[in-house]
């Protein structure tokens, strides 16, 4: 590091959401000519981090410099003319354009108010060659690959005299070979000058092509050092840290029933991988499932409940094979998923709190296909008062309800259909934290009846504080079960990353 | 577990409780006053203000002629609002509503023995014929993943160039006495057609089926969320297939109403009343959205689409000014909806 110039420096800088702190008091200066990774558990801060460098959020204390003047986005477009562009997981390129529209769509030569496409072309022409992409410029991008289009929006960035490139998680998609290239390309830049944020959990690659690594964790920079510095164990170790600050009391008192599991899972593979996981529930069990974001926990999920499509060896119910094709079946067969958005999947949002509890089993409310209000009423009342939801009436509409409330709507109409098995995905994400025990404590609660449970989760703590076993997925696949004694959270995510280091 | 409870109130902090109140009350202030009180009143003010600008508004033979008016885009509109409600749209109603007409036409032209049989046989034809139209939309909008606009924008023209075909591009007539009679009938001093009895009977029991019944909540509720449905274990295709099916029905009932009301059925008839379905729908507060909507709602709206065109006429206001005017109330009606809808 032979005294490279400051390109961004960041300086005390703090972002809150209600009810939490996402960035704490953030120090960093990025130089130029260098390739700082950025590392962290899920929802450490990176992403809150770029979204403040990009202009898509604004801090709320603290500055940023870029090249010794303030900068302070007010959206996008403002951090594309600093020169700061950020190329996410899902590219955002115009499909039925061509290459070279893409490129330049922020500037498109025009002659006498025309599209100057021989200009167009050439200059795009240059930039392909610079980020070494052969292929025709006026050739539509739906025709590319995921790679190909990467290096696209790359094309685009220095198109745009971007000095500083963010990418997200960018070889996520790709093939090893691809990823090389991709590699390639970031040291080309790098000797060009440019600066390069690279976020990713594959923490081989990282070594590959990093100058400097800062490590984040509970929305704080925890140290930024050189690259040749560190190991793997050393990043893990930093990632996790070792205060663990609100403790989430675990129910002692209560003991799973390991006779015979409720549910087994035998050889579930989902259409399009060539991984499959097997594992069983046990009555009475809490079973989280950990990994990191993309590691194939939601989908999984979502396959067994027969949302996506699946080959499956065999699924046991109580001992009794059974097939889940549909949701429908599913439900039939006592399961209940409660997914990870509850607006867009799990609740109906303009409707009133009874009708949502009571949607899974309509016909308990009526008699002969004609509804009941009086039942209904009662049962949404039971409910009420059993989940301690806090609404005004039965007939309050959800979508005015807190996310904790919401989500206790979602817990209830799985009870009143009799589920014995609750499959929750981040079942207290967007939801403050007084709420977030009072969810623990239905789960727990749930547990007591013998319901089997299985819980998502990106929060580790969550997962450590409420779980009988964790199972980690890495990679599409389950790579190791923790028991409750063995429960450790270094390890637990350093085998996280087994499948990509 | 005393020690949980307590921890997770000094999270809630003041202002953000005061929020949840607010929202509540907001929530609740929306929902607590009828659908349809708000259509209801502009409705009586139109009959308040044509009765006394026009003294002949309130004449048996006026009442008669608003009532026949609102009869077909009523019956019409039952099944559109069905369709409305899951979030779809039929554009083919117009169309099913001839062919169901010509189909019945076929069966009970110069009718010389055992009318009864034939009147009976023609009607369960059209009602068919225009079912499976019905049904034919939901399924190939269902199997393809496509827009009901665009289906049933294809359907129209297949129907109506059916009923061309059936007919010979003729107008079918000479029809058997008993059948003509029951268009043309009149109930309460002339005042009131048996066919509006149709049209009110067909909002009766579609009020029922939406509000009162499984089927009903799950319509509702397939418009509001269809992704949360499918998740709460239900099938949202089944559903859909059946109110599609009801849609054509309605347009199939409203064609066999029209020719007996006419007494002749041509392969013309019902051009644009899909439009005029849809209108009286949106007025009647049903959400293009879907999830929300009343069959009450939708039989005010066709009554102020018959009142406004029959009050204009009677003020000798001229057929393109009211035809304006008449478009201004839709768009008016969608403005006034939308400030009802919870801002969520």
């Amino acid at each position: 590091m032979d005294a490279k110039k400051v390109l961004v420096s960041i300086k005390a800088l703090t972002k809150r959401f209600p009810g939490i702190v996402a960035l704490n008091n953030i120090n960093l200066e990025l130089l130029e000519g260098e390739v700082h990774i950025l590392v962290g558990e899920n929802g450490a801060g990176k992403s809150t981090l770029v979204k403040v460098l990009s202009g898509l959020y604004s801090q709320d204390e603290g500055y940023i410099k870029f090249r010794d003047v303030s900068y302070a986005p007010r959206d996008t477009r403002e951090a594309i003319n600093t020169g700061i562009r950020v190329i996410y997981q899902e590219l955002s390129l115009i499909g039925t354009l061509t290459v070279a529209e893409n490129i330049f769509f922020e500037q498109l030569p025009k002659k006498r108010g025309l599209l100057d496409s021989s200009t167009l072309n050439r200059k795009a022409q240059d930039l392909l060659e610079r980020v070494g992409l052969d292929i025709a410029p006026d050739r539509p991008v739906r025709f590319l690959g995921i790679a190909q289009q990467q290096q696209v929006e790359i094309a685009k960035a220095l198109a745009g005299k971007s000095q500083l490139i963010i990418m997200d998680e960018p070889t996520a998609s790709l093939t090893s070979k691809e990823s090389e290239k991709l590699f390639a390309i970031i040291k080309l830049l790098r000797e060009q000058g440019k600066s390069i944020v690279y976020i990713s959990h594959r923490l081989k690659e990282i070594f590959d092509i990093g100058d400097r690594v800062s490590i984040m964790r509970n929305g704080e920079l925890v140290d930024t050092c050189d690259i040749r510095e560190v190991t793997t164990e050393i990043l893990v170790k930093k990632m996790v840290g070792r205060t663990i600050g609100k403790k989430i009391p675990f129910l002692e008192s209560h003991n799973p029933d390991y006779s015979t599991p409720i549910l087994s899972v035998e050889g579930l593979k989902r259409i399009g991988t060539d991984t499959s996981v097997s594992f069983s529930l046990y009555p009475g069990e809490i079973l989280g499932i950990a990994g990191l974001v993309g590691s194939g926990r939601t989908e999984m999920i979502r396959a067994l409940y027969g949302l996506d499509p699946k080959k499956c060896q065999s699924i046991k119910l109580n001992n009794k094979p059974i097939d889940i094709k549909s949701p429908r079946q599913a439900v039939k067969a006592g399961v209940g998923f409660l997914t990870e958005d509850r607006k867009d999947e799990g609740l109906l949002l303009t409707l009133s709190s009874s009708n949502n509890l009571t949607i899974t089993d309509l016909k308990g409310i009526a008699k002969h296909g004609v509804l009941s209000a009086q039942v209904e009423r009662t049962t949404a009342e039971k409910l009420i008062q059993d989940l301690q939801i806090k609404v005004q009436s039965y007939r309050q509409i959800v979508g005015t309800l807190s996310g904790g409330n919401q989500q206790k709507i979602v817990i209830g109409k799985w009870l009143y259909k009799r589920c014995e098995i609750f499959i929750f995905d981040e079942p207290t994400r967007g939801i403050d934290v007084g709420a977030k025990f009072e969810i623990y404590n239905l789960l727990w609660e749930l547990a007591k009846k013998g319901k089997g449970i299985i819980v998502v989760s990106s929060e580790m703590e969550e997962l450590i504080g409420l779980c009988h076993r964790i199972l980690v997925m890495s990679k599409q696949e389950i790579v190791k079960e923790f028991t409750r004694d063995e429960f450790d959270q270094e390890k637990i995510l350093r085998v996280s990353y087994k499948n990509y280091v | 577990m005393n020690l949980t409870k307590k921890k997770s109130y000094e999270f809630r902090t003041k202002t953000m409780y005061n929020m949840e109140l607010k929202m509540k009350r907001k929530g609740n202030n929306v929902f607590s006053r009828s659908e349809e009180s708000g259509i209801g009143a502009v409705l009586i003010l139109m009959i308040i203000v044509f009765s006394l600008s026009a003294p002949q508004f309130f004449s048996i033979s006026n009442l008669r002629n608003i009532f026949t008016q609102i009869t077909i885009n009523t019956i019409i509109a039952t099944g559109m609002t069905f369709v409305i409600i899951t979030g779809g749209i039929d554009l083919s109603v117009g169309s099913v509503m001839a062919l169901s007409a010509v189909t019945l036409g076929k069966f009970i032209t110069q009718v010389e023995v055992n009318p009864g049989l034939y009147i009976t046989i023609g009607i369960l034809a059209g009602l068919l014929v225009s079912g499976i139209f019905g049904l034919l939309n939901g399924l190939i909008a269902e199997k393809w993943k496509l827009p009901a606009f665009i289906v049933t924008m294809g359907t129209m023209n297949i129907a109506r160039g059916a009923a061309m075909i059936v007919t010979d591009a003729r107008t079918l007539f000479s029809f058997p006495s008993a059948f003509i009679k029951f268009g043309n009938a009149t109930i309460l001093w002339n005042s009131v057609p048996i066919i509006f009895l149709v049209a009110l009977f067909l909002v009766i029991v579609g009020q029922f089926i939406l509000k009162k019944t499984v089927f009903g909540r799950l319509i509702i509720a397939i418009g509001t969320n269809r992704q949360s449905v499918k998740i709460s274990g239900h099938s949202t295709v089944i559903p859909k297939l059946i109110v599609f099916a009801m849609c054509g029905v309605t347009a199939g009932i409203a064609g066999i109403v029209y020719a007996s009301r006419l007494t002749v059925a041509n392969p013309i008839l019902g051009s644009g009343y899909e439009l005029n379905a849809i209108a009286a729908t949106i007025i009647g507060g049903t959400s293009l959205d879907g999830g929300k909507g009343s069959l009450f709602g939708t039989f005010l709206g066709a009554c102020i689409m018959g009142v406004l065109t029959n009050g204009l006429i009677l003020l000798g206001v001229n057929d393109f000014l009211r035809q304006m005017i008449t478009g201004f109330v839709i768009i008016l009606a969608v403005i006034l909806d939308s400030y009802r809808k919870p801002k969520l």
